[in-house]
């Protein structure tokens, strides 16, 4: 069972703000959808697979110069929400005081 | 099945195939120029009816004039001033990518997708970015930010999702084709209650560079199109390896297999019970009798694991959405919201970003891979895709493909599925191959008759259903062979 406070520290960790409404309707649905997925404790993992390298997995590429630097410089910062010549302005994060 | 007529010459242009379409205008019977005001036209008229498009392009003189130019130069390229449509979590340089959301509403693409950058070199041209669910999460574009899509078939009902915008402007004709997103079965449910062919690739087929991401290990883009031949024509044209997106596969990665002659046909008939419209289970095992007496071999599989694909699904899927959608916090680009502290930032950003079932999936995601759940849910559905696919691979060394209809049932009404859970059962034939990165494709098996909503009672329409085929991995030629078979019976 779910319980709003547990939404409510989901929504937090999410970075997500929900009116008490909301919070109430994703509850009652939550409990639903998880007694759904919840059927997944009744599948028995054979013991061989347990342990296997799964077949989809991370790849890094190698380090380089993909493209010219600066090549995208114009375009990236036109999207950005402020900004000071090139750089993106956001918020002071850390105070002197 | 879907072809309005067997003489090209009786089609208005913006009815072809994409076979039809390069052949007349090959045959100078038809000139680039008019192939896209065809289309252009009918978009238009349409659009604010069906609202498949978010945006119809302008005209873009020098592709059109250059894709005469190769045409009239012999150009090998089938798609060569081809007007094509392109759902809106696909990056076309210079255009809006919104994914339907209000979060992107102003983002401009700062870059081609590969997809997009091969189409372009093979000459095609693009009407318009189309309507979807948001982030693509969805099987009806009900969860769109800016309004739904209608079904042409029966305004009244949904066209499928999550790429039921790429959908229906292809079967209401104001485009030859179109490409989708296919995470969960976003490209073949559309297609299959539109009444057209869907392919979902072989995971690693297509690249993904420039696709607005919702499960990174499950999403693949795929055509939607009028015929079999047209859908493999714009799937040969996008795949291949991309150093763009290390995900994607070097061709003969997997054994190949046989691609033409009679085909063994898997049926799961455990997995056809309840929850399967009457009428579309007997749609289905018509189409299989007609396969069976063109040739082909009924053969019964079992796959007891499919039982658990959906919920296995509704684990992964928005634990990596959760992940990916992380990422658009109002700082660098969309909708930015500013408050007091740096968190209310973000906070405001994302909550005024996200719609409704974003936030839910969001949410869900958080739960599943937080500490203390982690291992119940992620951890569990991640070795499922590891049974489900051995159970696979197991089935195909009896038979060559799987079927199952692609949905249980044809489109629904509007507002129907207003219940998240009983929105997401309708996905239960289309996951699997998801998990299993399996390829797989729906062909239209024809139509059922429904009445109209209420206030439209007595009236019948005739709605589309689809026939859903799994191959192994890298078999795409088997798909496009199988659904030759459906559309020649």
């Amino acid at each position: 069972m779910a319980t709003i406070e547990e939404v409510k520290k989901l929504a937090s960790l999410a970075r997500i703000k929900l009116n008490d409404a909301e919070l109430e309707t994703f509850t009652s649905e939550f409990d639903a959808i998880l007694a759904y997925i919840g059927q997944l404790e009744k599948l028995d993992i054979p013991s061989d697979l347990k342990g296997e390298k799964p077949a989809l997995r991370n790849v890094m590429r190698v380090d380089g110069t993909p493209h010219e630097s600066g090549a995208y410089t114009e375009k990236l910062a036109e999207q950005f929400p402020a900004r000071e010549g090139d750089a993106l302005s956001v918020k002071q994060i850390l105070s002197h005081d | 099945m879907t072809n309005p007529s067997t003489n090209p010459r009786d089609l208005r242009p913006n009815e072809m195939t994409i076979v039809e379409a390069a052949r007349a205008l090959r045959a100078r019977a038809l000139t680039v120029r008019e192939l896209w005001d065809a289309c252009a036209t009918v978009a238009h008229a349409k659009n604010p009816e069906l609202h498949a498009f978010l945006e119809i392009f302008d005209a873009d003189e020098v592709a059109i004039a250059a894709a005469q130019k190769r045409i009239e130069a012999n150009d090998a390229s089938l798609l060569c001033g081809i007007p094509l449509a392109i759902k809106d979590n696909i990056l076309i340089e210079g255009k809006i990518a919104s994914a339907a959301s209000k979060m992107l509403e102003n983002y401009r693409a700062t870059y081609d997708a590969t997809v997009v950058k091969k189409l372009k070199d093979a000459g095609a041209l693009f009407l318009g970015r189309t309507n979807m669910d948001e982030f693509a999460m969805g099987s009806s574009t009900e969860h769109s930010a800016f309004g739904a899509t209608k079904n042409p078939h029966d305004p009244s009902r949904v066209p499928g999702g999550s790429s039921g915008g790429s959908a229906a402007a292809v079967a209401a004709h104001m485009v030859i084709a179109a490409l989708g997103s296919d995470t969960g079965g976003s490209i073949r449910q559309p297609a299959a209650l539109t009444g057209l062919v869907g392919l979902k690739p072989t995971y690693g087929a297509v690249s993904r560079s420039g696709l607005i991401a919702l499960g990174s290990s499950l999403d693949q883009i795929g055509p939607l199109a009028k015929t079999i031949e047209d859908a493999r024509i714009l799937h040969t044209a996008i795949a291949g390896s991309d150093s763009l997106d290390a995900t994607t596969i070097p061709e003969s990665l997997y054994p190949a297999r046989a691609t033409s002659g009679k085909m063994r046909i898997g049926v799961p008939r455990h997995l056809l019970g309840e929850g399967v419209d009457a009428e579309v289970r007997e749609a289905f095992n018509t189409t299989l009798k007609k396969l069976e007496e063109a040739g082909h071999t009924l053969v019964d599989i079992e796959l007891p694991t499919s039982a658990h694909a959906l919920a296995a699904y509704y684990v992964i899927m928005p634990a990596e959405v959760s992940t990916n959608l992380a990422r658009l916090d109002g700082m660098r680009y969309g909708h930015a919201t500013r408050g007091e502290t740096l968190l209310d930032d973000y906070v405001l950003s994302r909550t005024e970003g996200f719609g409704e079932e974003t936030l839910r999936r969001v949410l869900l995601g958080t739960f599943v891979l937080s500490s203390g759940y982690i291992d119940a849910y992620y951890r569990k559905a991640s070795a499922a895709r590891g049974v489900l696919r051995r159970e696979y691979d197991k089935a195909f060394e009896s038979c060559d493909v799987i079927a199952f209809p692609t949905t249980p049932s044809p489109a629904f009404v509007f507002g129907e599925k207003s219940d998240p859970l009983s929105m997401y059962l309708g996905d239960i034939f289309t996951v699997t191959a998801n998990l299993t990165g399996m390829p797989a494709v729906s062909v239209p098996m024809g139509f059922v008759e429904r009445e109209g909503p209420s206030t439209s009672l007595g009236v019948k329409k005739q709605l589309p259903i689809g026939i859903h085929f799994t191959a192994p991995h890298q078999a795409e030629e088997v798909l496009f062979s199988i659904g030759s078979a459906v559309e020649k019976i």
